[in-house]
């Protein structure tokens, strides 16, 4: 205590001596300019070496044939135009953007069915809705390990499910070509991501005001009609924050690809950041991985932007 | 009549119960699952069709985790506390200070300052990993926890301090004036005033780093390359090629457990601050 005093105090009379009139404000504009810039510099230091650095050095790195070991070497644009003519690389992105058509309509589904069940509930719903949210706080990672053991041909609970109902043999290997094993991961994927969307549209149902939808009522409007035309455009903004997330996400897809499928059957399950993986860290091509990783960059950017702008438009 | 939304209102008490007691079985199966697996015995584990559940209990599977791979168990969960522990401690410290700093002390520059850490979090660090490597290859922290650790504070930060800026902007300006009065420096009033207040922002903020980087995977696939010092999720890929052919899905379904539990107790004991939290950081 003694101690924080004493140092104001020698710092107010320091300031104070030299302009005696302004001098007062100026030290606390001074202070304030000092004493932030001392409070956000490690953060910045941090964010600077670790993210700005590594995001120029993308762009850098994509120009040269950057191999792990030896000399890299300025190659212009070699590393784009070959990403082009790279059938497995146009294979992932095409692979990724089929992924994110697939789960992004259905967790957004399954999560608003999952909202409307526990909005405006008791303690119950509170209850319930805990529950739904459980799988969130596992790991991708386990959860993928989780879900690869439940379809194990003969082995897994899901498989011997499938051959209660009817709907495949016992020993079918689910894993065996690319649809089915995406299916299987897009199952994993509800199952883990729908609890997050959930809590995040229930947040945007409970800003809007009961009297509202009671307004709409009362004018007439179904069920149905007050949905889509009260609900719907007054949950806009959080089904957009809800789209992008869901939408980046997907297309940064990896760990769930990575344990269930491996990539295959023949690489027919390899996604985008899969693939960058492949070429910088198991082909050690560093500079064309940095190349593709600037596509991705450049692909996502221009997904949300678009998702924006399509969500803008459709509001007017 | 209600609206669509109003789901709970409009079905009958006992459709509703109904519906949400079998999406709640949905939910929890595979949990139930994984620990079923991981308490059966060796050769129960690998019955075909699978026992519904642990005809026999027993922990064989757990104790075999400190067996299977070169390390055992343990050491795996001492990395991963030590990098989510870390990036944790580091994360709250970083974003309190310039939480505090942006939200108190509009100094000249510090919009862009904060916009420059906010940009962290529109590019993921997944599309900037190979010069991340590099980087921390050249500054001799490749293949080390303090490289992912300080890695894992940085995509965890620009949601830390747009969190403990919010909870420091939310506090009235009397409350640091008065202890600015009182004879409190700047750290003074943060430390003795300020920060008490401000505890629900930074459990929310500790709480979502600790989970984030406890289940991280790509990073520390890539960044890691020394087995004894790989993360819980990555020590998965050990459990499940050590013995690839004659995999052990008990074994497997018991390290799933070791890794998946702490959260799940962690989120149930402090769900509030974390659903405070996600959805805080997500409306922004």
């Amino acid at each position: 205590m003694t101690d924080t005093t004493s140092r104001t105090a020698s710092r107010a009379s320091r300031a104070a001596a030299p302009k005696p009139v302004r001098g007062p404000w100026l030290t606390n504009r001074r202070r304030r300019l000092l004493t932030g810039l001392a409070l956000v510099t490690p953060a910045l230091a941090v964010v600077t070496v670790f993210f700005i650095v590594p995001l120029i050095m993308t762009f850098w790195m994509s120009l040269h044939d950057w191999p792990l070991l030896g000399e890299h070497r300025f190659i212009g644009l070699d590393n784009y135009r070959r990403a082009f003519q790279d059938s497995e690389w146009l294979h992932a992105i095409r692979f990724t953007l089929e992924y994110t058509l697939i789960i992004t309509p259905v967790l957004l589904i399954v999560a608003l069915a999952l909202a409307f069940l526990v909005h405006r509930g008791g303690r119950a719903a509170r209850v319930f809705q805990s529950v739904f949210f459980l799988p969130v706080v596992i790991g991708f990672a386990a959860a993928a390990y989780l879900w690869l053991y439940l379809a194990q041909p003969g082995l897994g609970p899901l498989s011997d499910l499938a051959a209660k109902l009817g709907i495949a043999g016992r020993d079918t290997n689910w894993f065996a070509t690319a649809t089915s094993g995406l299916l299987l991961v897009c199952l994993m994927v509800v199952w883990k991501v729908a609890g997050m969307q959930m809590v995040l549209l229930l947040s945007g149902l409970q800003s809007i005001p009961v009297e509202v939808n009671e307004a709409a009522l009362i004018d007439g409007a179904g069920p149905w009609k007050t949905f889509r035309y009260v609900t719907v455009p007054l949950l806009r903004p959080t089904l957009a924050l809800v789209l992008v997330f869901s939408v980046a996400g997907s297309l940064l897809a990896f760990d769930q690809f990575y344990i269930m499928t491996s990539g295959g059957p023949s690489n027919g399950t390899i996604t985008a950041v899969y693939q960058i993986y492949r070429t910088s860290f198991i082909n050690f091509e560093l500079g064309y991985g940095a190349a593709l990783s600037a596509m991705l960059m450049v692909v996502l950017a221009a997904v949300s932007a678009l998702q924006m702008l399509l969500l803008r438009k459709t509001d007017n | 009549m209600d609206t669509l939304t109003d789901v709970r209102r409009s079905l009958p008490r006992a459709a509703w119960w109904a519906a949400c007691l079998c999406v709640s079985v949905l939910v929890l199966y595979p949990l139930y699952v994984m620990l079923s697996q991981s308490l059966k015995s060796g050769a129960e584990a690998a019955e075909n069709p699978p026992t519904m559940y642990p005809h026999q209990l027993s922990v064989d599977n757990y104790k075999a985790l400190q067996d299977t791979g070169q390390y055992g168990i343990w050491q795996h969960v001492g990395n991963s506390l030590a990098v989510a522990g870390g990036a944790t401690l580091l994360t709250v410290a970083l974003a309190t200070l310039a939480g505090y700093g942006f939200a108190k002390l509009r100094f000249r520059g510090s919009g862009v300052l904060f916009f420059i850490i906010l940009a962290t979090f529109m590019i993921p660090f997944q599309a900037i990993i190979t010069p991340l490597f590099s980087i921390l290859h050249g500054l001799g922290l490749s293949n080390t926890l303090l490289g992912l650790t300080l890695v894992y504070t940085t995509f965890q930060l620009p949601f830390g301090i747009f969190l403990m800026r919010n909870s420091f902007a939310s506090l009235p300006a009397g409350i640091e004036e008065a202890a600015f009065i009182d004879g409190c420096g700047f750290f003074g009033a943060m430390t003795r005033v300020l920060l008490p207040v401000a505890v629900p922002g930074l459990i929310s903020t500790a709480l979502f780093t600790f989970f984030t980087c406890w289940n991280e995977f790509f990073a520390a696939l890539i960044l890691i390359t020394d087995e004894s010092k790989f993360t819980l999720p990555v020590t998965l890929t050990v459990l499940a090629s050590n013995q690839l052919g004659t995999l052990n899905w008990g074994i497997m379904q018991a390290g799933v457990a070791v890794t998946a539990i702490p959260c799940i107790v962690l989120y149930l004991l402090l769900q509030r601050y974390y659903v405070a939290g996600l959805v805080a950081g997500s409306v922004k």
